[in-house]
């Protein structure tokens, strides 16, 4: 029955993630596709937390903690590119 | 080693030491040092003599290459004797000719000496050779030898040209003989070439036995200067004439002679040999007299008339062949008639031509000129050289009472003999050849008359010669002048030589009728058909040198499109642009071409072998079960591929690639795989960092942002690589022979104390892969470092200007 449930959630998780494809290739704006990306990313935590649960096993939760980082850090990146072209800013008196 | 061994080999050691003597002793020409080995050779050949005019042979083995059966044995019978005398006794002579031809001062004599005596190792190391690899090694020495000396003089643009097709030539046909003597090897499972012939009878029905005999009659033909591979003897001609008369007369073009004679016991008796040989060689015959008559250079006169007597000799082997038929009686005695004439004839050759390029030499050497046109005259100045040119002519022509006389009746009564046979299908064509034969000796007298005529008789012209005519040295007109009389007394006591050199020769040649030849020279044997023959071709001779001038321009309609030279030029260009074309054609320099003719190929050799060794398979059992949650992360694999193969945005395409790489890292998760999982989030993130860095460093012309043409042949490659690598994969997992060795690796903290196996495997099983891998990383980020330094220096060197 848990486990059924579990099935359940990875599905749904997995449509959110399809739908979240749909959006990171419709666009229209870059902005959207980078949310996208996000939105992939905080949904891949969920499922793997899922599976965690599913597969009895505690190893992935490194990976979660991982994704989350790596989430943010590649919202931020996108966001300053798109924002000013680069992503890491030379010095100025370079 | 022996001492044959040791003599063999002297030349090439006094080659080590020449320039030595060149620079230390400059005072005394290094030729009369050089003069010792050909002697000393000479006579130690000498003492063999009287041994194998008793019949017997020796052999001296040394071991060289055990293991692949290739030992340096040296094999002494007639045919090897007669050859080493030859090539020692011509030596001595052209080196004491070349000592007086050659200035000390002007030219390079060490490089000269050098070449020729690695020549003459080789050429002796040919003849007597009795192992297939060790023939075919000093057989390469002769090609690159004489490649040397034609072109001695490089500064000349003759020279470099006549070097290079001579060299391609013979090259060419050594290949083709390197493969005949492998196909031999295969054959008898011997380099030997006696242990060959004594298996002949069962190498007859060997499939390959026609091919090695073409194959290695091919090299032969191409040393040889035979039709239709004689074109690069008289460009040859380009060669100080020392060495026209010592390689492109006397020895390195009788190597293809020797050949033929050395394999006739393996391959004569049959039809093909028989019929190749005659045939060639009296095609040779008959083509190099026709051309020689309208050659206006002394030399180029000569070397076609060379080819022609090369010819000559090699029809006769051809001819002699058919005595291997009957294998002994009188049939058999009828037609060994014709190798007795071809060894004759080859003993005489090497003495007039010899000659008779050294009085050229002479002539070119004391007027400046070896042109018919602009000589003439020079029988008084030159007495000596006159008198040595016309004994060498006559001979040449088939005169008594020279030598060349009793091998030409001998050649008559050969062609007589060859036409009468009633095997090989020879009652068909076989009155052809006394008349091929007749013909070309008629040419061959009107030559030989131009020869001496036009350059002797008729006026002095000392206005259209270089310098002012004279006697050449003694020096010079001693060594034409022993050949000249070798010309003279052979005539005289043929029978000497018949019985010291010819008879064992005959027995190398036609081992199978050993005690059966008994045979006398004759310069006088009645009214015979042979004697009205040359009568008859020595008046028309005179009649057509007579009005030589009303039908020499014939020559200027025979169009020059039609040569083989002109076929070998326009043949060497014409590969040279299919070649140019060939590469311009799929070279574009594009590395889009390259990654299709890569993939093309991956799809022939993948696809064909799969579909040919029915590699097909799928085994449904050992199908894991699918969830609905994995089929819609595929489905979002799919998607974002899709994406980035069709977005027209890069950014997009950068973005979709990062979606991409996330749901890989899910999988890994779903089937179970933490640290796989972990790494590929971490990489997956830096990489598409690093597009993103690239991507702002697009130049600006090029941010135009469009996406890539579609292209249907591109499409087709990517889809079949895409299927069939699926295909693949399918049949792998289908055709799992073997359970997994993973299971050991299952007790990863017994045996390594370790709980994570994926770590245990990295770092402990098999960490020197590890190991390389962090190097790989090492030199990744050294490289980038520096490409990004050394550009960045660049620029700054740049900004300074």
């Amino acid at each position: 029955m848990f486990d059924a449930v579990l099935l359940l959630m990875l599905f749904l998780l997995a449509i959110a993630i399809l739908a979240g494809l749909y959006r990171a290739i419709k666009g229209p704006s870059m902005a959207d596709r980078v949310i996208a990306l996000d939105l992939i990313s905080i949904m891949m935590i969920a499922l793997i937390g899922v599976v965690s649960l599913y597969l009895e096993t505690e190893a992935f939760l490194e990976a979660i903690l991982l994704l989350g980082i790596l989430a943010f850090i590649g919202a931020v990146a996108f966001a300053k590119y798109i924002e000013r072209g680069v992503i890491i800013e030379r010095k100025r008196d370079d | 080693m022996s001492w044959l061994h040791i003599f063999i080999l002297l030349p090439l050691l006094v080659a080590v030491i020449i320039p030595i003597l060149y620079k230390k002793i400059a005072r005394i020409h290094t030729g009369w040092f050089v003069l010792v080995v050909p002697l000393a050779i000479f006579v130690y050949l000498l003492t063999f003599l009287p041994m194998i005019a008793g019949g017997e042979t020796a052999m001296y083995t040394f071991p060289w290459i055990p293991s692949f059966n290739i030992d340096m044995s040296f094999y002494v019978d007639g045919l090897g004797l007669v050859f080493g005398l030859i090539i020692s006794g011509i030596g001595t002579l052209v080196v004491l000719y070349s000592i007086y031809y050659l200035d000390k001062g002007r030219e390079a004599l060490h490089n000269f000496y050098v070449y020729l005596m690695i020549f003459m190792t080789a050429m002796l190391g040919v003849v007597f050779s009795d192992n297939l690899i060790v023939l075919y090694l000093f057989w390469e020495l002769t090609s690159i030898s004489s490649f040397l000396l034609i072109a001695y003089w490089y500064a000349r643009r003759q020279s470099r040209y006549g070097a290079q097709k001579a060299m391609l030539i013979t090259i060419f046909g050594g290949f083709s003989m390197l493969a005949a003597i492998i196909m031999l090897g295969i054959m008898g499972d011997t380099f030997s070439i006696r242990e060959l012939i004594s298996q002949s009878d069962q190498l007859v029905q060997h499939p390959l036995f026609i091919p090695a005999m073409v194959l290695l009659l091919i090299g032969a033909f191409t040393k040889s200067a035979q039709f239709p591979f004689h074109i690069w003897l008289p460009d040859a001609m380009e060669a100080p004439t020392p060495i026209s008369a010592y390689l492109h007369s006397a020895t390195m073009v009788k190597a293809g002679i020797y050949v033929v004679a050395r394999f006739t016991p393996l391959f004569g008796g049959t039809m093909e040999w028989f019929w190749i040989v005659t045939g060639v060689g009296l095609l040779t015959l008959f083509w190099g007299s026709l051309l020689a008559v309208k050659q206006r250079d002394l030399k180029a006169l000569l070397a076609f008339s060379t080819v022609s007597q090369l010819g000559l000799i090699m029809s006769l082997l051809g001819m002699g062949s058919a005595a291997l038929y009957y294998g002994g009686g009188e049939l058999a005695h009828l037609h060994s008639m014709a190798v007795l004439a071809a060894v004759f004839h080859l003993v005489n050759h090497a003495t007039f031509k010899g000659s008779l390029f050294m009085v050229v030499g002479i002539v070119d050497h004391e007027t400046g000129t070896r042109d018919i046109r602009k000589l003439g005259g020079l029988m008084s100045i030159m007495p000596i050289s006159f008198t040595l040119a016309l004994i060498g002519s006559l001979s040449m022509a088939g005169l008594p009472p020279f030598n060349g006389f009793l091998s030409k009746e001998l050649f008559f009564t050969g062609t007589l003999n060859a036409a009468s046979l009633d095997i090989f299908r020879m009652e068909t064509y076989g009155f052809l050849i006394p008349i091929v034969a007749w013909v070309a000796s008629v040419f061959t007298f009107i030559y030989s008359i131009i020869l001496v005529f036009k350059t002797f008789f008729g006026n002095y012209q000392p206005e259209r010669l270089e310098k002012e005519a004279h006697e050449a040295p003694w020096g010079m007109l001693l060594p034409p002048a022993i050949l000249a009389l070798f010309v003279v007394v052979i005539f005289f006591v043929p029978n000497v030589l018949g019985e010291y050199i010819l008879e064992p020769m005959m027995a190398s040649v036609l081992p199978a009728l050993v005690g059966q030849f008994d045979f006398h020279i004759e310069a006088w044997h009645g009214f015979e058909p042979e004697l009205f023959m040359t009568i008859a071709l020595v008046v028309l001779g005179i009649v057509l040198y007579l009005t030589l001038r009303r039908w020499i321009g014939l020559y200027n309609r025979m169009p020059r499109a039609l040569s083989i030279t002109n076929a070998y030029n326009s043949g060497l260009k014409g590969m040279e642009s299919i070649s140019r074309k060939i590469t311009d054609a799929h070279m574009t320099g594009f590395s889009r071409d390259y990654l299709r003719y890569i993939f093309l190929i991956f799809i022939m050799i993948v696809g064909a072998s799969l579909f040919m060794l029915d590699g097909i398979s799928f085994d449904a059992g050992t199908v894991a079960h699918i969830n609905m949650f994995e089929v819609i992360l595929s489905l979002v694999l799919v998607g974002a591929t899709a994406m980035v193969v069709f977005t027209r945005s890069r950014l997009a395409a950068v973005i979709c690639v990062g979606v991409l790489g996330y749901i890989v890292a899910l999988f890994f998760v779903v089937l179970r795989a933490p640290d796989l999982a972990l790494t590929q989030l971490a990489i997956e993130t830096v990489t598409v960092a690093l597009f993103l860095v690239c991507f702002y460093h697009l130049p600006r012309l090029r941010q135009k942002e469009e996406g890539d043409g579609f292209n249907v042949i591109n499409m087709l490659i990517a889809s079949a690589v895409g299927i069939l690598v699926t295909l693949v994969a399918l049949a792998a997992n289908g055709h799992r022979l073997f359970p997994s060795i993973s299971d050991y690796y299952l007790d990863a903290y017994e045996l390594a104390g370790a709980a994570n196996m994926v770590n245990a495997i990295l770092a402990d099983f098999r960490a020197l892969d590890t190991l390389l891998e962090i190097f790989v990383l090492c030199i990744a980020g050294l490289g980038v470092f520096a490409l990004i330094k050394v550009k960045m220096a660049r620029r700054e060197k740049n900004e300074n200007q």
